[in-house]
């Protein structure tokens, strides 16, 4: 009984994995030039085993050139790196999410914490605040400080109500955080009017043009605080079938809730200055994916990693070559697939009920 | 001693909630905590938990619960709430396999020898084997009751604590809990203690009552000693014992209960 449940999650892996391997080829390979399978491969190869000898054996060996090599090497392979990492912390965040708060409609953005990260950002570009000191762009400084501040606020107001920090009010101040948060949003905008324009394509979310340096802060920060949230499925299971249970049962509620908020926001710091405010990712993945898992945190969470990241590198090849040359933002993409995906699924699990 | 409560105090703002209770709870006996509406049964039972804040001792075998940790408190105490929300599609054994929680600690350790046993014990004391693996959403109440009851039973308490476990249930699922739960009391070293509306369930299954009235204990003891019209009159102002019996009175006469009408 137990090693057929075991073989079947390993073949689930090595299914997930396959397509998330498949999708980032495609995506790679395909966009405003496109570059056939067999090229793209071989440049990989090229490009891997030099860099293989200039590292063990000091040797200068040649690094392979071109058009198609810069555009894949320099352009496509980190982006796309980019949109894989975001979309599988996205959706992690809102598996997460979902299983603590126990409701399918709470998400990293129901929290306010994105929200928060992003006026933190706003603020950023909008007053040109940057950090000589720190390597990185002051936008991601103060996306992840707004958004643990943000953190801090609303969890500070639940807790005065009620010391449980109970799903309830926590939704209910996380959204009222988000409409205050926008609204103050609108208003930083108005006070810096030359820069709309880079503050909306921004808001709206975008990883054009990211490069390995981006890709490898969104892959340490998926490490930790994913590890976080990956390391905590048994009381995420607890959670998701009731908090109260949970206390029963001896899970030290604050603590644990405490720990994933932390990394939820943390999650969404790093990925909102990044790639800006990204919607529905977070919200359409994990509920498509219990459908095929079920809610078992321990199978929900890792297929939502792989089901995040194929998702969001589909919509991102949308939003490059749906108006090409032109470019659409993704979380346009994400928002209008999303919310239309979202709609279906609430009506017919609601007229199942 | 298994649990000994010493002047047990709650207070919601200016409101008294429990007022210096006092009692205790031996091995094999069963407490059954009655009263009106709002004498602060589930208050108690939230305080004993460490839901609420308190003020006085409760002491589980000689040793203050406030010093447990939350794991350590639950394999000394075991909860079954009223009723229960579900949002999602667990299977009846996914949610019994939680209640071994409390029981494998530590890092790794995510399934214990034994754990499987007490699951299999557990599914099979409350007859959810062959519901193992249907939703948690498609289960009826009672259906849903008994698989929160095995989940308890998986998590291998000492002391059973249960918030009127069969408030909304029929008759049948009535009997079937409370059946259950005394057979799982005559294994040595368990003890229950049980909120409950229905004098007559309290009477016939606990070995001891205790009366509670706005926060405090009015009378505590054996069942008979409890029960009976001048307690009962004065904290429920009326005349419940015969009010009880003339309810079952209307059973006795074959003529009534043929046509079922009321008397």
């Amino acid at each position: 009984m137990k090693t057929r449940k075991e073989r079947f999650r390993a073949l689930e892996y090595l299914f997930f994995s396959a397509l998330t391997v498949a999708v980032f080829c495609l995506c790679v390979c395909i966009g405003s030039v496109n570059i056939p399978l067999g090229k793209t491969l071989s440049v990989f190869r090229d490009a891997l085993s030099s860099i293989i000898q200039r590292c063990l054996f000091r040797s200068s060996a040649a690094f392979p050139e071109g058009t198609d090599v810069s555009i894949l090497l320099t352009v496509r392979l980190p982006r796309v790196l980019c949109v894989a990492i975001t979309g599988a912390a996205l959706s992690l965040v809102g598996a997460a999410m979902q299983g603590l708060l126990k409701n399918p409609l709470a998400d990293g953005s129901t929290l306010g914490v994105s929200s928060g990260a992003a006026l933190g950002a706003v603020v950023a570009i909008a007053f040109g605040i940057t950090f000589p000191a720190l390597p990185f762009a002051g936008t991601m400084v103060m996306a992840i400080l707004f958004a643990f501040l943000s953190l801090l606020i609303i969890l500070g107001l639940t807790a005065r109500l009620d010391r449980s920090l109970s799903t309830n009010t926590i939704i209910l101040i996380g959204v009222i955080y988000s409409m205050f948060v926008s609204s103050l949003m609108s208003i930083v905008i108005t006070f810096a009017a030359d820069r709309v324009q880079h503050i909306t394509f921004w808001t709206m979310g975008s990883l054009q043009g990211k490069g390995y340096p981006d890709a490898a802060i969104l892959f340490g920060a998926l490490l930790v605080f994913g590890g976080v949230i990956l390391f905590h499925q048994r009381e995420l299971n607890a959670f998701a079938v009731g908090e109260e249970n949970a206390r029963h049962i001896g899970v030290n509620v604050r603590r644990v809730k405490l720990t994933l908020l932390i990394a939820v926001s943390g999650l969404v710091g790093v990925c909102v200055s990044v790639g800006g405010s990204i919607g529905f990712v977070g919200l359409v993945t994990p509920h498509m994916l219990r459908m095929l898992t079920g809610p078992n945190h321990r199978r929900l969470l890792p297929a939502s990693l792989f089901g995040g990241a194929c998702f969001l590198m589909l919509a991102d090849l949308v939003a490059r070559i749906l108006l090409n040359p032109r470019e659409l933002n993704i979380g346009i993409v994400t928002s209008l697939t999303g919310a239309v995906v979202f709609v279906c699924i609430f009506y017919r699990t609601r007229r199942g009920k | 001693m298994m649990l000994s409560v010493k002047d047990l105090s709650v207070r919601y703002g200016r409101n008294q909630i429990l007022d210096h209770v006092t009692f205790s709870v031996e091995e094999g006996h069963w407490l059954m905590v009655v009263g009106p509406n709002g004498a602060g049964k589930s208050t108690l039972i939230n305080a004993v938990t460490r839901n609420v804040a308190y003020t006085g001792n409760v002491l589980f075998e000689e040793e203050d619960i406030r010093l447990k940790k939350p794991a350590e408190l639950a394999r000394c105490m075991g909860v079954l709430a009223q009723s229960h929300e579900t949002a999602y599609s667990f299977s009846v054994e996914e949610v019994v396999a939680l209640g071994r929680y409390a029981h494998s600690s530590g890092f790794l350790s995510r399934c214990r020898e034994g754990d499987g046993d007490a699951i299999e014990a557990a599914l099979a004391l409350t007859g959810m084997k062959n519901s193992r693996s249907r939703s948690i959403l498609t289960l009826s109440g009672g259906e849903l009751q008994r698989t929160f009851l095995a989940q308890v039973f998986a998590q291998d308490p000492k002391l059973l604590l249960l918030d009127e476990p069969t408030n909304h249930l029929d008759p049948a699922y009535q009997k079937q809990i409370f059946d259950l739960i005394s057979d799982w009391l005559k294994k040595p070293g368990r003890a229950v203690i049980s909120v409950i509306h229905d004098l007559s369930l309290a009477k016939a299954y606990g070995t001891e009552v205790m009366l509670l009235h706005r926060g405090q204990v009015i009378a505590g003891g054996k069942a008979r000693d409890v029960l009976k019209p001048a307690y009962l009159d004065r904290v429920y102002g009326m005349d419940v014992c015969g009010w009880m019996r003339r309810m079952l009175s209307q059973w006795e006469d074959p003529e009534e209960a043929r046509t079922g009408n009321r008397a």
